[in-house]
């Protein structure tokens, strides 16, 4: 069936079986930075954002349930430069192998939304349905903090590298 | 417009010991890594497998006609089509065969029954879910105990009554080698006359590596080249290749292996699984690419386990505590088919280093293999082959030893320690300790814990009826396999090479046969090199993965990446830069004996401000060279190490035990690790995270548990637990720096140490919070409802 997508803000139209997962049709569409880890929505490496600020694993959705609602991948994060997560996740070794990279910053960037002060204790349970196999979440804790003092920077104020 | 890729890139020189951040980040922080999944060529097919839901059954027929009628459906195979092309049974790296498709009998659940093509990934799905097996249900063989009993049923029909196994004789159709080290009288004489003997079994459970990645191929076999392109999750695609050769028949040249970025790995994605098998063949078939990706559950239930050790071990000591002797058995059960990933030579990989730290004067282990109805393996699941089982066996031995002396673990400990003069320690069981200074690294691991009030804070607590215990495992590892005169797979010797070409501009480019998947190799091998030749490290791209570019070497895993290929890219700098040297005396118009590398220049010797750096070296490489020297500046080296290395550390654990539900918080962990030099501190610190994580999954959540039927009770991650986020307690690390003194720049490695070290560090801490109930040892995982049903049992109190 036919459907349209809205994907980082550009209307996709794609042809998708009743069945076919938001997480299938997002790579079909040559977003590729959304994964795919697990079969029972466990693992979070396929988490997007729905309506701008409600993380989702798109393994858990299907295609067709998810138009008219702006999706929000990896690939649309930066913008002319990177998102504070983004750099965040640089600067603090949030990352290792990088597959969990993607829905884990997704995940970061929805509850930064919400809370934008986090504690420790309310990242940790923020990312609980993200696994990470690489880092052991430390520094991925590390860079929301940072990402979090970044982003209540006055607008300007943030260094620019 | 969204930016495609940053530049985030460190700059300048930037060598060892510099916690630089890391050059790989830019592609997967924007969402542009290249994993396999990610590949996708023109006219690709995909492929889904069958797979088997009884353990042990026979095969009375398969039939396909439903599945061929599903749309999209092109083709079906079954061990009868690979036969004909001489690939029902592979070749496994130990010496084993292991069907790639059910030939005759399944003899595992989930086990690969059937192989279907299909336009796209729903309907070779579909394709798969009609094939019809008919299966008659044997008696399945899950209690390694019983795998040997005069009455349990054959698993291995091919080789039924053949007692001569690929290492040494078998006992019982079921049985599969049986391998020793150490004098057995010795020991037994040393225990006799020992005063106090202590035994115990324990287990280290069967486990998995579990990536998130997933493990996968695709098969691109070019019917106008002839060239077959296999895109390929492997840690070791050189390896793979060869043997991919071999058992294709198809000429090495004409193989081109790419490990394209590898969503983790951890040992999961060392081995040839039947998946990679049957896409290479479909793509033969069928004359188009073939991607297969495994599900989860296929990844679990399927895939390279780790562990499943069931040991038993009895150390002598003298009544203040100095260790005489130890003796080791051990059940190993290797599933269907032995297809653990160690080196020829050693069937129960590197076990023997299950001294430990320790300065046992007698020494003696022995391991049984068997063959279970389970999947195959006995990967080095982030573990240098079966160091992990070794190191938890000692390192909860010597608290099980403190217990009955009634003394202090860091007591006992630090009065066996090898000392600092015995290097190069010359083990009981063999092997040759490089460096360690072990009573420090303890020091400094419990001074920054703080022990001593800890251990008051115990007491006090006790005295109230309150849960608190503290581990410790000072373990020691052996890494960095190895030394050719010892080590191979498949005769394929374990060295590794490291390519090295600098440009005229004074640019590099650097290429290793290890494969990175996750552990920083883009930087770190760009920080050796910058350390060695003094160039940029912003100027210097590291490439490993691709079999047409890449030197040979036999991969990342086992912690030999830096140890190995780490040594093969100094040494290989090393060389570029005697070349160098002649190029900068001609420069600068003096001999060469009067030329130095200082402070990563060439100057001349006392004449201070006469230099010349390595790019304008490398620029007159190209332009302007001494007459009659070969143009260029770029080399291969191979480098066999001279031995292994050990690294070492220190880990210290404090938990507190909800006694109503039995549930084990983690309150402090210290890691002090020895890794020799250390290149990056930052990459370090976090590999020892990422460990020490996997660790605590170990000991209290991972395992991959049976039914009696040989139903797989982990198959996803709803019943296969990884830690999140918020169970994951907060590391604290630190280290000692011991370098090795054989290595090139003193690495030891470190991605494995903190797996290995760590469970015993857990787990001693749990059985000490429960000593005084008469716990003794508890077996991994260290549930909430195994310490609930201690604490109930010992009629304590919930409230
Ligand atoms: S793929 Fe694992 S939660 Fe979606
Ligand atoms: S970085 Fe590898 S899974 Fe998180």
């Amino acid at each position: 069936m036919q459907i349209t997508l809205n994907i980082n803000g550009q209307d996709k139209k794609m042809d998708v079986e009743p069945r076919t997962l938001l997480a299938h049709a997002i790579r079909d569409a040559g977003l590729t930075g959304t994964h795919i880890g697990c079969d029972s929505s466990s693992c979070g490496v396929c988490t997007v954002l729905l309506d701008g600020n409600i993380p989702v694993k798109s393994c858990t959705m299907f295609a067709v349930s998810a138009e008219g609602h702006p999706i929000t991948t990896v690939e649309g994060l930066a913008g002319s430069n990177l998102h504070p997560i983004q750099q965040a996740f640089h600067d603090q070794h949030g990352l290792q192998c990088g597959y969990c990279t993607p829905g884990m910053m997704l995940s970061s960037v929805a509850l930064l939304e919400r809370n934008p002060n986090p504690s420790e204790d309310e990242i940790r349970f923020a990312l609980s349905g993200n696994l990470c196999r690489c880092t052991g979440y430390q520094n991925i804790v590390k860079a929301v903090q940072q990402a979090a003092q970044a982003m209540n920077q006055p607008a300007g104020a943030a260094a620019d590298d | 417009m969204a930016i495609e890729s940053p530049n985030l890139e460190p700059k300048g020189i930037q060598g060892l010991g510099k916690a630089i951040k890391r050059k790989e980040d830019s592609r997967f922080i924007v969402g542009k890594g290249n994993y396999l999944d990610d590949i996708n060529l023109p006219g690709m097919m995909h492929m889904a497998l069958v797979h088997s839901p009884y353990a042990h059954a026979k095969i009375n027929g398969i039939d396909s006609s439903e599945a061929l009628k599903v749309p999209g459906v092109k083709a079906v195979i079954t061990s009868k089509e690979l036969a004909g092309a001489g690939l029902a049974w592979v070749p496994t790296l130990a010496g084993d065969k292991q069907m790639v498709l059910a030939d005759g009998k399944v003899l595992y659940q989930w086990q690969e029954v059937a192989a279907v093509f299909a336009d796209t990934r729903q309907a070779a799905a579909d394709g798969a879910a009609a094939v019809q097996v008919d299966y008659e249900p044997l008696q399945a063989v899950v209690d390694p105990y019983k795998a040997t009993d005069a009455d349990a049923p054959v698993l291995r029909e091919d080789i039924k009554d053949k007692m001569e196994g690929a290492h040494g004789p078998r006992r019982h159709n079921n049985h599969i080698w049986t391998w020793d080290v150490g004098s057995k009288d010795e020991t037994d004489q040393a225990l006799a006359s020992s005063e106090i003997r202590v035994k115990q079994h324990m287990v280290y459970p069967r486990s998995h590596p579990a990536p998130l990645e997933p493990c996968g191929c695709i098969g691109d076999m070019s019917k106008a080249t002839g060239r077959l392109t296999v895109y390929m999750t492997s840690q070791a695609p050189h390896a793979i290749r060869t043997v991919l050769s071999l058992v294709t028949g198809i000429p090495e040249n004409n193989i081109r292996v790419i490990s394209p970025d590898i969503g983790g790995g951890f040992g999961n994605k060392v081995p040839v699984y039947p998946g990679y098998v049957c896409a290479i063949v479909g793509s033969i078939v069928l004359g188009v690419p073939v991607k297969w990706v495994e599900t989860r559950t296929e990844n679990l239930t399927t895939t390279g386990f780790a562990r499943d050790f069931h040991m038993d071990i009895e150390i002598g000591a003298t009544k203040e505590g100095k260790v005489t002797a130890m003796k080791v058995y051990t059940l190993a059960d290797h599933g269907a088919f032995d297809a653990a990933a160690d080196p020829s030579k050693y069937p129960a990989g590197l076990f023997s280093i299950c001294t430990g730290s320790y300065d046992f004067p007698k020494a003696y282990a022995e391991v049984d293999a068997v063959y279970t109805n389970k999947a195959p393996g006995g990967v080095a699941y982030r573990c240098s082959f079966r160091v992990t089982e070794a190191s938890y066996l000692i390192e909860r031995s010597m608290d099980v030893l403190a217990h009955e002396l009634k003394m202090d673990p860091a007591e006992l400990r630090i009065k066996n320690f090898i000392q600092p003069a015995q290097f190069p320690y010359p083990s009981a069981l063999g092997w040759t300790y490089d460096s360690g200074d072990y009573e420090k690294t303890l020091k400094v691991a419990l001074d920054k814990l703080g022990y001593e009030e800890l251990r008051k804070e115990q007491a006090e607590k006790r005295a109230k009826g309150e849960l608190m215990g503290i581990g410790i495992s000072t373990f020691t590892e052996i890494v960095g396999a190895g030394p050719s005169k010892d080590f191979d797979i498949l005769g394929l010797k374990m060295f590794d090479g490291a390519e090295i070409r600098v440009h005229p501009s004074g640019s590099a480019i650097v290429r290793a046969g290890t494969r990175h998947q996750g552990q920083g190799h883009e930087t770190t091998w760009a920080q050796i090199v910058s350390e060695e030749l003094g160039l940029d490290v912003d100027k210097i791209i590291v490439e490993e993965g691709d079999t047409d570019t890449a030197p040979y070497g036999l991969g990342t895993y086992a912690s030999r990446s830096t140890p190995v290929a780490g040594g093969a890219m100094a040494l290989g700098a090393r060389r570029i830069r005697e070349k160098a040297k002649k190029i900068a005396a001609h420069l600068l118009e003096v001999g060469e004996a009067d030329v130095e590398w200082a402070d990563k220049k060439f100057s001349v010797k006392g004449v201070p401000g006469k230099s010349v750096t390595m790019s304008q070296v490398a620029f007159a490489a190209y332009t302007n060279l001494p007459q009659g020297m070969e143009p260029g500046l770029e080399t291969t080296y191979y480098y066999d190490p001279p031995n292994l290395t050990f690294p070492n550390g220190a880990y210290v654990c404090v938990v507190d035990v909800d006694k109503g539900t039995g549930e084990v918080k983690v309150r402090r962990f210290v890691a002090i690790d020895d890794c020799g030099t250390i290149i990056n501190p930052m990459i370090v610190e976090g590999q020892v995270h990422g460990g020490l994580t996997e660790g605590f999954a170990m000991a209290f959540m991972q395992e991959i548990a049976f039914d009696a039927e040989g139903n797989n009770l982990s198959s996803n991650f709803t019943d296969y637990l990884l830690p999140t986020s918020l169970e994951t307690p907060k590391w604290e690390t630190g280290h000692t720096v011991t370098p090795s003194p054989h290595h090139p720049i003193g690495a030891k490695g470190v991605g494995e140490s903190p797996t290995v070290g760590s469970p015993a560090a857990f787990v001693n801490a749990v059985v000490d919070a429960l000593a005084h109930l008469g716990v003794r040892h508890l077996d991994m995982p260290v549930t909430r409802e195994k310490v609930w049903k201690v604490l109930r049992g010992a009629g304590i109190d919930a409230f």
